[in-house]
């Protein structure tokens, strides 16, 4: 039976200054909790989501019906065990489950669409940072994420040294490479070049780029496999057929699966989201945030820090969180680094892994 | 707990309580856990993810790399006391190794098995093989020792380099033995070395 859950919704009591130079008025939260908060409020975990997550973390997603995205992780005596710790998740600022983001109504009461400011990595940490404020928790006792939940993490390490106790950082980066940001822009030009995108302003139009934004999805899915996990699930087989069509359908079973990763996709995230989300990933260099050296970035910090990766991860490969490590190490940083086994790529942080399971129950304690 | 190694033992026991330590090749942790019990900050660098991941989940904190590369990453005297068991013959450059231990830490520890001990030149002179010896278990083919080395040796290559031997420590099997005659007696040495 998965966790009891409480669907919240916290309103930030002051305007959320950005880097872009800005503050954003009215910001909401949207988070979910689990398991019980310690009376001196010490046992709680901040579990941080990907780019396309949301806060359900350990319970049923209203939109899809299915289950958490780390239900493997999250749960009572699972490695994030909510039987003793107080877990949160949020929705993240420029977020579509309820943050504040894109799709939100303005003050003059139209979606901010394209008017939404561009924020960075670091505005959402701002954001999270005032959330825990409001729920009365001063120290973490981690902060966890995978991916862009890593970064997360990470930055929340660089910039609130004094807010989490434990950092575990999961296949991520403390910068976005050329390779990165390049993705990331066929993704976005997708988007925008779907004339159903009509500048951002879609909503209530009746049409929505779902065609660009599923493109988007799809290019940005090869990113999280593998080509040997692609090969041993897919292979050259053919979808449903036993010949080739010499047409266009989806012939290879993995056309149909990218398919169907796509259009999975637009009924549960908004489109201008993605854009402002792949932006904030591009803009984020910890390093250049803190005098052009990483070191920096955590010097003083008196946070353990656990940094893992996947040798079949080409997204966010073993060398940047070597890089990672690296300036923790060199800023006297105590931190633990392992390079997971796994076949599957970037997302082997959401499957099934004993040895990552292993790694997070060991470093969260 | 379990009894630490001897040569691990007598490395714990002459750690100044409190102060920084590396463990080069900390294996699954158990001279770290010891070291911590001693008030140490103790960080490791191992290369086996198996045993990286027993170190984190002992809460430890471990990093995986091989110190053949991996050591340059660290800073200049970022540690108090940096450690090398049972490691030193498996260095790509063992003299080189020598030197990135003695710039990240003030002092260093160094162990390893004795390929000058008795049994070992038996094996060698009356077998005609390389040996394979309860310090040595594994046959040459497979061995992850690409540079054996004796007590002679490491004492030589120590005044070559001009690194001071503070202190050494002798075993036979588990029994700590006096340095007399250690080259040919000893299975095992641990020398606390400084630059």
């Amino acid at each position: 039976m998965p966790p009891a859950t409480a669907p919240q919704t916290y309103t930030l009591p002051a305007p959320l200054p950005l880097d872009g130079g800005q503050a954003l008025d009215g910001v909401e939260i949207a988070y979910e909790t689990y398991g019980e908060l310690a009376e001196d409020r010490s046992n709680a975990i901040l579990v941080c989501h990907a780019l396309t997550g949301d806060q359900y973390v350990a319970s049923t997603h209203p939109l899809t019906g299915k289950p958490g995205w780390w239900e493997r992780m999250v749960g009572p005596g699972k490695p994030v065990d909510t039987g003793r710790y107080h877990v949160i998740c949020a929705n993240i600022l420029g977020g579509c489950m309820g943050s504040t983001g894109p799709a939100s109504l303005a003050a003059d009461g139209a979606p901010y669409a394209m008017r939404f400011p561009v924020i960075t990595i670091r505005d959402m940490v701002r954001a999270q940072v005032a959330l825990l404020d409001g729920l009365g928790i001063g120290r973490l006792h981690a902060v966890v994420g995978g991916s862009m939940g890593g970064m997360l993490a990470l930055s929340m390490a660089a910039n609130f040294p004094d807010r989490a106790a434990r950092v575990l950082a999961i296949a991520t980066t403390a910068r976005h490479s050329a390779q990165n940001i390049a993705f990331h822009e066929v993704g976005r030009q997708a988007v925008m070049a779907d004339p159903d995108w009509q500048g951002g302003d879609y909503y209530g139009s009746g049409r929505a780029p779902d065609k660009g934004l599923s493109v988007a999805r799809m290019a940005a899915h090869i990113t999280y496999l593998s080509e040997g996990g692609l090969t041993e699930k897919f292979g050259r087989n053919l979808q449903e057929r036993d010949e080739k069509t010499f047409g266009f359908d989806a012939d290879f079973q993995v056309e149909s699966y990218l398919r169907h990763q796509g259009s999975g996709f637009t009924r549960r995230f908004d489109a201008n989201s993605y854009l402002y989300i792949t932006r904030a990933m591009d803009y984020l260099d910890l390093a250049e945030e803190h005098g052009g050296r990483l070191a920096n970035a955590f010097a003083g910090t008196d946070a353990r820090f656990c940094l893992v990766s996947f040798d079949s991860d080409w997204l966010y490969p073993t060398a940047e969180s070597r890089h990672v490590v690296h300036a923790l190490n060199a800023a006297g940083a105590a931190v633990s680094f392992v390079e997971l086994s796994a076949p599957h790529g970037h997302d082997s942080f959401l499957l099934e892994h004993a040895a990552l399971d292993r790694v997070v129950a060991g470093f969260v304690g | 707990m379990t009894e630490l190694r001897p040569d691990l033992a007598v490395i714990a026991a002459h750690v100044t309580p409190g102060t920084r330590v590396l463990d080069v090749g900390c294996g699954d942790g158990a001279l770290m856990a010891a070291l911590r019990d001693r008030g140490c900050d103790a960080r490791g660098l191992e290369l086996d993810p198996a045993l990286v991941e027993r170190c984190v989940a002992r809460g430890l904190s471990v990093v995986q790399g091989d110190a053949d590369r991996d050591l340059a990453d660290y800073p200049d005297k970022g540690f108090d006391t940096a450690i090398l068991s049972q490691t030193l013959q498996t260095a790509a450059r063992p003299d080189r190794m020598l030197d990135e231990l003695l710039r990240v830490g003030r002092q260093a520890f160094v162990s390893f098995p004795n390929f000058a001990h008795w049994r070992m030149r038996a094996a060698l002179t009356f077998g005609g093989r390389m040996p394979v010896t309860r310090s040595l278990p594994v046959s040459w083919y497979e061995t992850q020792n690409i540079h054996h080395v004796t007590v002679a040796d490491f004492r030589e290559l120590a005044a070559a380099k001009r690194v001071r031997i503070e202190r050494e420590w002798f075993f036979a099997g588990d029994r700590p033995i006096g340095s007399a005659g250690a080259n040919w007696r000893a299975e095992h040495a641990v020398f606390e070395i400084s630059a």
